[in-house]
């Protein structure tokens, strides 16, 4: 009786869950994203300006970092610079391409070695501050989160960064 | 072939600085050579800085070429709210060079960027000022003969002084040894001493101003403390007489060892020094005319 109920509740567990992560026939799905950051993914993926089907879970529950925020995008897939973007604020997401209702890959973001137009310098004596122009940050390392200006050749740690 | 600018003295390599000084060596012995003879020197001062302006258009006019510009921003339509790329496409069109000055970091690298014309930064804020290092290097090399096995001695303000830096990066090709003599609040910055460490290069930090330091010296190279880059003003009391040369600080000195400074001094070196034969820094400001002749004519690929 006890082992019939548990196993209900099982399903409908399982239920749930292919409701959160597989209803999604062809796109892509964000997972494992820093709920205090989803908002953020969503602001520099330009989510918020698509006009295709999105799903957005925020605070589920996550075996690897507590709680998460997720994000299931139809039809749409992703260059990997474009993905790039959001390793600054979210390094261990994990980009799983759906066709067909299957994984058919899994993206693992990388920083790239260049920033373009993510950051804003935070030295308000920065050109980048005062043009209207585009900002670059190299990569100076990636274990330090250190960054460096292109234009003022200030090195920055990664909490001085402000994204744009 | 893409367009060669000069916006930070790591644009050039070793190669390029020998040849760049090379270079001025020949205009000091004649100065007067009608290089730049039907060509248009835009100088572009959004900041103010009479000596730059002045050292920078004397080298273009013993060249023989013709100059437009401004001296103060706030006669230009960048007042008006022009952003610097406009002013830049601008001038682009009308002249065969650029040498402009700006008081955002920054600023060169990216008129570089949008320039069809070399552009020459005749300094960008605290960032970067490459013909200063190139006639701070110049009068090293005339002095001592070389640049390579040197110790140079860098004292005052060691933290903002953009020059000391320049100088810094330059010199690490010549095998240099150095001394940052600077009170703990203006000491050389972390990014500087890794590149001293990376590099292998010996330095030492000393808070105080010794002969000892000064007599092991080829080139002292002195900078001011100013009193603004102190927030606590107990601070700079403390300090503000402690690195201030003296005639009788050099008489134990070497006989090749000269005292620059990239001026404008205030009390830093005692006027008893200025008639001493190791003070260069009149003689070091005169290097500059050259340097940037030299400067000009690579950059516009001339000689």
């Amino acid at each position: 009786m006890f082992l019939r109920n548990d196993l209900r509740l099982l399903d409908f567990m399982n239920m749930k869950k292919e409701l959160w992560v597989t209803a999604l026939q062809n796109g892509t799905v964000i997972d494992h994203i820093p709920p205090e950051h989803l908002f953020e993914v969503v602001s520099i993926l330009g989510l918020h300006k698509e006009s295709v089907g999105i799903t957005i879970g925020q605070n589920l529950a996550s075996s690897k970092c507590g709680k998460k925020g997720i994000i299931k995008i139809a039809d749409r897939f992703f260059e990997k610079d474009q993905i790039n973007r959001i390793a600054l604020i979210a390094p261990n997401v994990k980009l799983n391409v759906i066709r067909n209702y299957e994984v058919c890959e899994k993206i693992y973001i990388e920083l790239p070695d260049e920033l373009v137009d993510i950051a804003r310098c935070p030295n308000p004596k920065c050109i980048t501050n005062n043009e209207p122009m585009t900002t670059r940050f190299k990569v100076l390392s990636r274990e330090e989160s250190k960054f460096k200006c292109r234009y003022c050749r200030r090195v920055i740690e990664k909490d001085d960064l402000k994204l744009l | 072939m893409s367009t060669k600018h000069l916006v930070s003295i790591k644009d050039y390599t070793k190669e390029d600085i020998l040849r760049v000084l090379q270079e001025a060596e020949e205009f000091e012995k004649n100065p007067n050579q009608r290089l730049l003879e039907g060509k248009v020197v835009a100088t572009l001062f959004f900041e103010p800085s009479t000596r730059t302006r002045l050292s920078f258009e004397t080298a273009v006019n013993r060249l023989g070429g013709r100059i437009i510009g401004f001296s103060d921003a706030s006669t230009t339509s960048s007042s008006k709210g022009e952003t610097l790329k406009d002013t830049i496409k601008m001038v682009s069109n009308y002249a065969d060079l650029i040498i402009m000055r700006h008081h955002l970091e920054g600023a060169a690298r990216y008129a570089s960027e949008i320039s069809d014309v070399p552009i020459v930064n005749a300094g960008d804020g605290a960032n970067q000022h490459p013909s200063q290092t190139m006639l701070d290097l110049y009068s090293i090399y005339k002095t001592q003969g070389t640049l390579d096995n040197l110790t140079i001695t860098m004292v005052g303000d060691l933290k903002f002084g953009r020059t000391v830096h320049s100088l810094l990066i330059a010199l690490a090709h010549f095998k240099p040894t150095f001394h940052f003599v600077a009170p703990k609040l203006l000491a050389m910055p972390e990014e500087y001493i890794n590149f001293c460490k990376k590099r292998n290069i010996p330095y030492y930090e000393h808070e105080d101003f010794t002969t000892e330091v000064i007599n092991q010296t080829d080139i002292l190279y002195m900078t001011r403390v100013q009193r603004e880059r102190f927030t606590d003003i107990m601070e700079y009391e403390k300090v503000k007489n402690v690195y201030i040369l003296n005639n009788a600080m050099l008489d134990k000195s070497k006989e090749t060892l000269r005292v620059l400074h990239p001026l404008p001094r205030v009390n830093e070196i005692s006027t008893d020094v200025d008639d001493n034969p190791k003070a260069y820094y009149f003689e070091q400001a005169r290097n500059g005319v050259f340097a940037r002749q030299a400067i000009i004519c690579d950059v516009l690929g001339i000689v």
